[in-house]
């Protein structure tokens, strides 16, 4: 399971990168590859403001459509625009060019509540 | 249950699920590589879950007559029609395939989950003297399909294969066993169904992916070719308690014979059907899926019974039934798709139309 070390994990299967005090958020590779193939992805609109577990996000493969929840509160300041016309780098780089959103935190501790990559390794395969 | 190819779905690390009752490979690479392998190249599906009965004797072919919507007494041999079997009260038992193999000799091809319920049924209405056989679990079905189905089996088994008409099929050697080879399938594209003894399953499937030329793919990309040439799924569009005239508006159906269900299907016909299987265009990729409400401005007129991404037309399309009066190409209509309204326009059917799947080759 490709994890890097540095992201925090949700059970729903988000991961989180803090960068210059932003909340970068997208799918783990796990459940990319759960997926398969992403056709289409539905974002939240910037300024949105989220809670943390709240449905904010749809990411469609052929078969099911999956709902994403927001791992850490905030509002939301920029979203992948390349997703409308390119879901599938949430295959091809669900850590990089496939990130979903970024929030602006509202309280960074809401980062202590995740998992780190060897949690999240552990209960992956039984988590929904 | 397995096919006897299970063992090789998982050496090629398909994602395995189950359908109709048995555990199925849904794909290999992926949906949407698979299905663009079968629009333009050549495709492999193990289809070995499906049903196969042999029906024999002088009065088969009154029994099926009987029994089927199809007409059989014009069948050639070597030809097939695809058609329904029906209960008396009109609704569709399964949708299947009828070969002619000989005189008196006929091929019937199932649906996986309803071949118990069909061989009961048939078992009840056929003669004495008519000899029935399900020979589903000795026989091993695989789809060869794609433009170039035709060159990859012709390489693979060194033979050329005879010209066949689309829905015509013949006995042949191929790699040293008989086959039934039929110009048939469900993609769309030009293709063949293999029939032939499951015990040589492993040894045919082995044999043809030693091409480059072809590939496997599984029951995910199945769905969405057949969902692009809006033929039925049984379980999906077709039911036990649905009549096939809403779903293929008397196509399949001859009633200038007299078959089981007839009456019902007349007196339907009379009335006019109140609900149709249309096919719905969506404007986005983002799908609707079964069971999804249809509606027009906010009434509900009907319900989804497939939908996903036509990855062939890069949009989300739909089969649906809904109210006769809201069936005509250009309705726009909406659907309820996990609370959004997702906005759709009934369009003629085909969705795909640059199938191979009648061209000469």
């Amino acid at each position: 399971m490709n994890l890097p070390a540095e992201l925090r994990y949700a059970r729903t299967h988000e991961w989180v990168r803090i960068e210059d005090g932003v909340a970068i958020v997208g799918i783990t590779d796990f459940a990319q590859d759960q997926l398969s193939d992403v056709t289409y992805v539905e974002l939240p609109s910037v300024g949105d403001q989220l809670a943390v577990g709240e449905e904010c996000a749809v990411v469609e493969s052929v078969k099911a459509a999956s709902d994403i929840y927001a791992p850490v509160s905030g509002g939301v300041i920029e979203i992948n625009e390349s997703l409308n016309d390119q879901p599938e780098l949430i295959n091809q780089d669900p850590y990089g060019s496939g990130w979903m959103f970024k929030l602006e935190p509202e309280n960074l501790e809401d980062m202590q509540a995740l998992m780190t990559a060897a949690q999240y390794e552990k209960v992956a395969p039984e988590a929904d | 249950m397995k096919t006897p190819l299970y063992n090789e779905h998982i050496l090629l690390n398909a994602r395995m699920a189950p359908f109709g009752g048995w555990n199925m490979p849904i794909q290999y690479e992926g949906i949407l590589a698979e299905h663009r392998q079968t629009r333009t190249g050549c495709s492999l599906f193990d289809i070995c879950h499906m049903g196969e009965f042999l029906l024999t004797g002088k009065n088969a072919e009154g029994d099926l007559e009987r029994m089927l919507t199809q007409r059989i007494s014009t069948l050639a041999v070597g030809q097939c029609r695809y058609g329904y079997l029906l209960n008396e009260e009109g609704c569709v038992l399964d949708d299947l395939t009828c070969y002619r193999l000989g005189e008196d000799r006929y091929y019937l091809v199932v649906n996986a989950a309803t071949t118990g319920r069909d061989s009961a049924w048939i078992r009840e209405h056929i003669s004495p003297d008519t000899v029935f056989e399900d020979v589903s679990a000795a026989t091993a079905k695989l789809d060869v399909q794609g433009p170039s189905s035709r060159a990859v089996l012709e390489r693979v088994t060194g033979c050329t294969l005879p010209e066949l008409k689309y829905f015509h099929a013949a006995y042949g050697e191929l790699l040293g066993t008989e086959c039934l080879v039929s110009r048939t399938g469900y993609t769309g594209e030009w293709g063949y169904e293999l029939y032939f003894p499951a015990t040589e399953a492993v040894r045919f499937w082995k044999a043809l992916l030693a091409d480059e030329g072809i590939r496997p793919a599984g029951l995910g990309a199945r769905d969405t070719l057949r969902l692009e040439m809006a033929y039925p799924l049984y379980g999906h569009e077709l039911f036990e308690d649905r009549s096939p005239l809403g779903v293929s508006r008397g196509m399949f159906v001859d009633f200038t014979k007299i078959f089981i269900g007839r009456d019902a299907l007349l007196r339907e016909k009379e009335a006019g059907s109140r609900k149709v299987l249309v096919g719905l265009r969506l404007e986005t990729k983002s799908a609707a899926r079964a069971d999804d409400v249809v509606r027009l401005v906010d009434a509900s007129v009907g319900y989804v019974t497939s939908g996903s991404l036509a990855p062939s037309l890069g949009v989300a399309v739909a089969l649906a039934y809904v109210d006769a009066e809201v069936s005509a190409p250009m309705q726009e209509l909406t659907i309820d798709a996990r609370g959004r309204r997702l906005a759709a326009e009934v369009v003629e059917l085909p969705f795909y139309r640059e199938g191979t799947a009648r061209k000469a080759r």
